[in-house]
């Protein structure tokens, strides 16, 4: 735990209007960990992914990156083609709904290629090898290269927008319910899918689920929103065999034993 | 002519064009937003293009309008028309003598020079139109030279052809920094326009935009390293007068499948026939 973090959030708030969707959250994740966000919905979990991912800006507060050569960078007062090329390089962001990411229009080769090319990759046979070894690592059949996304299954989808992101070997993946949406045997799948991929590059990742079993099979720790609050972290398996907070204690115990 | 003002448009107005085509200039290939007036002819058929001309026209030019190559199609004559007209200039279809050009689909086969200037009529500026619907997010790709997707187009193209099929409007960078359209002029056009010694200005008067390449300036096409830019042409030698290496057009002559390829620039076909070259239709007849 004496290695730098990669991205800390510190004081972190934000209200909208009203609302408090954020007040006073610190967050610090280090390089090839998975954090967990848990929380019912409107707890501020998404919101929390967006302040520290930069796509929204706080109120009070600042969320700290550190870069590969170790230079800290304040995500927030970050020049937008700096936060850009971030978010298209050493950053990757998974959404709930694989349609809000891919392009609809685009072949999955075309997909998967776009990171690449966005990075200046201008070599056609390269950037498709590179696209049919992602698939594969997905587990696309490789003869699906030229298809639109449209003819694939939700948990294709879900896998082409992995893909998609991977492709750059990002240091830090945002996911937003990744498995949300999803039937049952599909999520599992996809879930090992994730641990594996994650695992074996070394990804931090910073997980957004209201999902405690998905939280418990991914995350090395966890965080517990309640009301724009972190209420609790530590470890997973700490967290969830031994909650303190009375939030925790009432979230894992109305989760269903199978 | 009586109750216009020299080449139509108000003073004003051309002062506002000149501004914007100045700023152009000055940021090559970068689109100019100006507000482009109603014109007594169709938006498609060169408004902004006719504007453009209009705002840079002085009584001693002389004006060529070509119009797909042609100085003779409807277009290109209602135009040359029109600024006889209201400008009274001297106007011309040979390309070496004319010092403004407005053009529609073509650059002429001749190389220009530097005391000319070539006006192109463009119906959609903006290059991302068809991969990106967001104006806003057009502009900012701009602003960040964040021009991947275009490769992406390029890409599907490869995928699903085997080769990259825009045979016309195909997308050029300017100066290493601006993605731009040239307006659907031919592939087969594109490399004429890299290092131009002619300044080039460009109108596009439905969407409101314009602008410009400097003489001298790098156009490069986009491609890619294993499958480089490769303009495109019939693989015949013009039927009129024997050129292998001009902009061939298509012409059917008959209703038996014969056909007839011919230059599609009218100006350097007729003046290669009359310095003695001949195709073999000339031939045969």
């Amino acid at each position: 735990m004496n290695d730098p973090t990669l991205l800390s959030g510190r004081g972190l708030g934000l209200r909208f209007g009203g609302i408090t969707a954020l007040a006073e959250v610190d967050v610090d994740l280090w390089p090839g960990e998975i954090l967990a966000i848990v929380g019912e919905s409107g707890s501020g979990k998404t919101t929390l992914l967006n302040v520290l991912s930069g796509r929204i800006v706080p109120d009070s507060g600042v969320v700290w990156y550190r870069d590969p050569a170790g230079q800290l960078h304040d995500v927030h007062v970050m020049p937008a083609p700096a936060l850009r090329t971030l978010h298209r390089s050493d950053w990757g962001f998974v959404h709930q709904d694989p349609r809000q990411n891919l392009r609809m229009s685009v072949s999955a080769g075309g997909n998967v290629g776009e990171r690449l090319m966005a990075q200046g990759a201008r070599h056609y046979g390269d950037i498709r090898s590179a696209a049919l070894d992602w698939l594969a690592q997905v587990e696309i059949d490789a003869d699906r290269i030229d298809d639109l996304p449209r003819t694939f299954s939700g948990g294709m989808l879900q896998r082409l927008q992995i893909a998609r992101t991977l492709v750059t070997h990002p240091r830090l993946v945002f996911m937003d319910e990744p498995t949300g949406g999803l039937d049952v045997s599909v999520q599992a799948r996809l879930l090992d899918l994730i641990r594996s991929l994650v695992t074996r590059l070394g990804i931090a990742v910073v997980l957004v689920t209201h999902d405690i079993a998905v939280a418990r099979l991914l995350a090395h720790r966890i965080a517990v929103m309640q009301r724009g609050r972190i209420v609790e972290t530590g470890l997973t398996d700490q967290v969830l065999d031994d909650p303190r907070h009375p939030y925790t204690q009432l979230l894992v115990s109305s989760v269903l034993s199978a | 002519m009586k109750g216009y003002n020299f080449a139509y448009l108000d003073e004003q107005t051309k002062r506002m064009i000149r501004r914007g085509l100045l700023k152009a200039v000055a940021i090559p290939g970068h689109q100019v937003p100006f507000g482009s007036r109603e014109m007594p002819l169709p938006y498609g058929w060169g408004t902004g293009g006719i504007q453009v001309t209009a705002s840079i026209l002085g009584a001693s030019d002389v004006l060529k309008v070509i119009d797909q190559g042609a100085d003779d199609t409807t277009n290109a004559v209602s135009i040359r028309r029109f600024f006889a007209r209201t400008a009274g200039v001297a106007t011309t279809t040979a390309t070496a003598e004319a010092t403004v050009i407005q053009t529609r689909h073509r650059i002429p086969e001749k190389q220009l020079r530097e005391d000319q200037i070539i006006v192109y009529q463009v119906p959609q500026p903006e290059p991302l139109f068809r991969l990106e619907p967001s104006r806003i997010e057009t502009k900012r790709m701009h602003g960040l030279a964040d021009y991947g997707l275009m490769h992406v187009k390029l890409y599907e193209d490869i995928a699903r052809f085997g080769q990259i099929s825009i045979s016309y409007d195909y997308p050029v960078m300017v100066n290493e920094r601006y993605l731009m359209s040239p307006s659907p002029i031919p592939a087969f056009d594109n490399p004429k326009m890299d290092m131009m010694p002619a300044l080039q200005l460009f109108g596009a008067g439905r969407e409101k935009r314009i602008y410009a390449i400097p003489p001298w300036t790098r156009v490069r096409s986009l491609d890619f390293d294993d499958h480089p830019f490769r303009p495109i042409n019939a693989a015949h030698p013009c039927g009129l007068c024997g050129a292998t290496d001009a902009y061939l057009d298509e012409i059917v002559t008959d209703n038996h499948g014969g056909r007839l390829f011919v230059c599609s620039d009218t100006d350097h076909c007729a003046e290669r026939r009359a310095a003695g070259h001949a195709g073999l239709q000339e031939a045969a007849e």
